[in-house]
């Protein structure tokens, strides 16, 4: 369990986070190797049906990010996606879920540090929390 | 009350002001009000209200009426305090054009739940059905049982807060009072000092019951989608067993797409054939919608549904700083 690594799910909006992601790459900035990318045209894009999906699929944990906003290139799209947001995560955390399975972040394409910092701190709080084991099909 | 109601709805339809009105007629179970469309002034002597008038009419301006209303023509609809919420939603959603709709209210005393009475009566069938001052009177063969309204009334109703149409055209009878018998936060504030553990536990206690029969959805008449994300097989994301991470998931998805669109009527607890708690998460979703989004669903007809709006600086504490 020592050398236990947790499957991360990173849905990143296609401007913004995804441009970080691959800022943070170029510059050979290190962060740990646990997630994997979606790649979405905006964070709006991003239907709760996704996480929960990953969620039941084994991820350990999801990781949403898009474009800061006011900085969304369709201008509304992480606006939209924020109030979705905001109410599915109280509601998994009322069912249980732990709060650090799902979460979300603003990273602009110029942010590639900070995407390292992201990655890190998400992989940290899921290694914490051990493997997912609710919603977890078969589990 | 119900001949006041019949005489406007015969009034409307001989002026021709409406063309139809949808309300509640005596059905063939002693329980559940029909649904009826009055086209003529002497069909109007058919109209009834009382607490057996669950269904809710205003569904139907998302199925039948639709058409009617899309030739031009004029509607009435009586409607409960959660009737009327739809009602108000389906205009905010313009799915129906207030000019075609004429709105009658009605001052609602809550909806008898069949469960609640089955358990008083020992299952034995109810054959008539009275009411009087808060006293129930059913009968039967071999049963002649008079109980507290209160005792039989759909849990949602004890918990409702809006018996009274907000937005009508004709009001019949005397407004109720907005006040709850019992909190409507209650359930959910008890839940929530539960360790997540334990939640989960209790979630997958009650969630497991469930038959995925999708009664719930049919009768809710926020769940309007030409095809529903349970019913699409390609891509199918939804697992269609009734294994508990299906279910639970089909349930908070659910929730999620009726997020600031549920209007609390309960339908789905009385539709439920397990029995289920429902509302539990419905509540919680609407509170925080109403808490985040200052949004209360089907009290302004102007107002855009929550989900489909927002704020620039909105508050955002769940997003990593």
């Amino acid at each position: 369990m020592k050398d236990w690594q947790p499957r991360i799910l990173a849905i990143l909006c296609n401007w913004c986070s995804y441009a970080g992601a691959d800022l943070a790459g170029v510059s050979r900035i290190q962060y740990p190797p646990t997630i994997r990318v979606v790649r979405v045209p905006c964070s709006g894009r991003v239907d709760p049906l996704f996480i929960m999906k990953s969620l039941q699929s084994g991820f350990d944990g999801v990781l949403i990010s898009g474009c800061h906003p006011g900085d969304c290139h369709y201008l509304s799209g992480n606006y939209v996606a924020r109030r979705k947001f905001a109410i599915l995560k109280p509601l998994l955390e009322f069912v249980g879920i732990e709060p650090e399975r799902v979460q979300f972040s603003w990273i602009s394409a110029g942010e590639g540090e900070r995407f390292a910092q992201v990655m890190t701190k998400v992989t940290n709080d899921i290694k914490r929390i051990g493997p997912a084991k609710r919603l977890v099909k078969g589990a | 009350m119900v001949n006041e109601l019949r005489e406007k709805a015969k009034k409307l339809l001989a002026d021709k002001d409406v063309e139809l009105v949808i309300g509640w007629e005596r059905g063939s179970r002693a329980l559940a009000a029909t649904p009826v469309f009055i086209d003529s002034p002497e069909e109007a002597d058919r109209l009834i209200f009382d607490s057996t008038c669950g269904n809710n009419p205003a569904v139907y301006f998302t199925k039948d009426a639709r058409r009617l209303v899309k030739d031009g023509k004029r509607i009435g609809v009586v409607v409960k305090g959660c009737d009327a919420r739809s009602l108000a939603l389906y205009l905010a959603e313009k799915q129906v054009k207030r000019e075609n709709i004429v709105i009658i209210g009605v001052p609602c005393r809550g909806v008898i739940d069949p469960d609640k009475v089955a358990t008083r009566t020992g299952g034995r069938e109810v054959l008539e059905y009275s009411e009087d001052d808060g006293k129930v009177t059913v009968k039967g063969r071999d049963l002649d049982l008079t109980f507290d309204a209160r005792d039989v009334l759909s849990s949602s109703c004890l918990a409702c807060v809006h018996r009274n149409a907000k937005e009508y055209d004709l009001f019949i009878g005397e407004m109720r009072d907005g006040t709850a018998d019992k909190d409507q936060n209650a359930a959910i504030d008890e839940f929530e000092k539960l360790e997540p553990e334990e939640r989960w536990e209790r979630m997958k206690e009650m969630y497991s019951k469930c038959i995925r029969c999708y009664a719930c959805r049919n009768v809710c008449p926020s769940c309007y989608c030409n095809e529903c994300f349970v019913d699409q097989n390609d891509p199918q994301w939804i697992g269609k067993t009734h294994e508990i991470t299906d279910t639970l998931i089909f349930h908070i998805i659910r929730n999620l797409h009726v997020a600031g669109r549920c209007v609390e009527c309960g339908a789905c607890e009385r539709a439920c054939p397990m029995g289920l708690n429902l509302l539990l998460l419905n509540r919680k979703v609407a509170r925080e919608v109403e808490e985040r989004f200052g949004y209360i669903t089907g009290i302004d007809s102007g107002e855009k549904p929550a989900m489909a709006d927002f704020r620039e600086g909105e508050k955002q504490d769940f997003i990593m700083g």
